[in-house]
């Protein structure tokens, strides 16, 4: 879809301090442009910096606690990890009123004939979580991601961008 | 039900903390939330009722590393901590240096009715040991304690020493021990620990 360092570059102009992830195949090679090196290399100073986390339902509260800290997270997981996330991001944005923001990978999207329920079921989730949000299904949408960050946290308001895959 | 041994009560051991705190963020949840709201209020308390049963030590994680000149203290219990055992591994990756994670140990889920958790349901069982847990998940410095008198001796240091830090308490179930309740809107309250951190 593009590129880690095309990614990274809007991260910056996002002044995103820290991604909080956990990597599908596709997110998954945006990983040496997010971690600034190979796996195991010491972290880049220059942010934004990545936590790893073990499922994505942690994601969502290293987040909320990285916001009460004055930083600038910003969540990126795939659609699968968002069914995980349940209760997590219901109480950082439901309760706690975060304005919480994240990258979610549409798993199966750009493969018209799948029937795959991660496929089925990411939207309708998203809409009955109540978050706004916007798809990015070609590379020249990237600027999307910076203009929905902007217009939520303006607001006030979770969001998501969903970026279409076509890989199980 | 194959409980862990209870030498401590929670309402001693919450009040041996509360009164070693000095300007540490808290994090409380369940049983310890409802026993801290008792001892009144701090700028830097975060009641972190209602929950993601299991994410406070999460939430604590991100907020050590984004205030790294504070201390937090993240006061979890073992039903919670059972629910979300990787985040002593995100913990220890990270290795925050500011970070103090006190488990609440009492082997039963105590604010729905003392129902003992899967660590200790079976009498043939060994209780779980979240000290081993927490070093083979990596932390360096980790403490048990189910005296009070050692609790309040080292309470001090297990709140200074560089993090991640983890403490196991060993207390008794409270009974009718209820669930803790929102002392106030919890979206004003998650606004007001922003502002009292001098990031609102």
């Amino acid at each position: 879809m593009f590129s880690g360092d095309e990614l990274v570059g809007e991260l910056r102009k996002m002044q995103i301090s820290h991604v909080v992830w956990l990597p599908d195949s596709t997110l998954g090679t945006w990983e040496q442009a997010l971690s600034g090196g190979s796996p195991g290399d010491a972290p880049k100073s220059e942010g934004p910096h990545l936590i790893r986390v073990c499922r994505e339902a942690e994601a969502w509260a290293v987040a909320a606690g990285l916001y009460l800290g004055g930083a600038r997270p910003l969540i990126m997981i795939q659609c699968t990890g968002l069914f995980d996330s349940g209760d997590s991001l219901r109480n950082a944005v439901h309760d706690y009123g975060l304005p919480l923001f994240a990258i979610i990978g549409y798993r199966s999207y750009l493969l018209a004939a799948a029937t795959d329920s991660a496929k089925t079921y990411t939207e309708p989730v998203l809409q009955a979580w109540n978050i706004d949000y916007r798809l990015i299904d070609t590379p020249d949408k990237l600027p999307l991601l910076h203009e929905h960050y902007q217009q939520t946290q303006q607001a006030g308001q979770a969001g998501v961008v969903l970026v279409a895959e076509g890989r199980m | 039900m194959n409980c862990p041994s209870h030498s401590m009560l929670l309402p001693e051991v919450v009040r041996v903390l509360h009164a070693a705190r000095t300007d540490e963020v808290v994090v409380t949840t369940m049983g310890s939330a409802r026993e801290w709201m008792l001892r009144g209020t701090h700028p830097l308390d975060f009641i972190y009722a209602p929950s993601a049963m299991g994410e406070a030590p999460a939430l604590g994680l991100g907020l050590a590393i984004a205030q790294p000149r504070r201390r937090i203290v993240v006061c979890n219990g073992d039903g919670c901590m059972l629910m979300n055992l990787g985040s002593l591994v995100t913990i220890a990756a990270q290795a925050p240096p500011n970070l103090v994670l006190l488990i609440f140990e009492n082997g039963v889920y105590e604010v729905t009715g003392a129902q003992p958790t899967a660590a200790t349901q079976a009498p043939q069982q060994s209780p779980v040991n979240f000290a081993t847990l927490a070093r083979g998940a990596g932390f360096a410095t980790v403490f048990e304690f189910d005296d009070l008198q050692e609790w309040e001796q080292q309470v001090s240091q297990v709140l200074s020493m560089p993090g991640p830090v983890l403490a196991v308490l060993k207390v008794a179930p409270v009974p009718e021990g209820g669930v803790p309740h929102s002392p106030a809107p919890p979206a004003s309250r998650a606004t007001a620990l922003k502002q009292a951190l001098g990031e609102g």
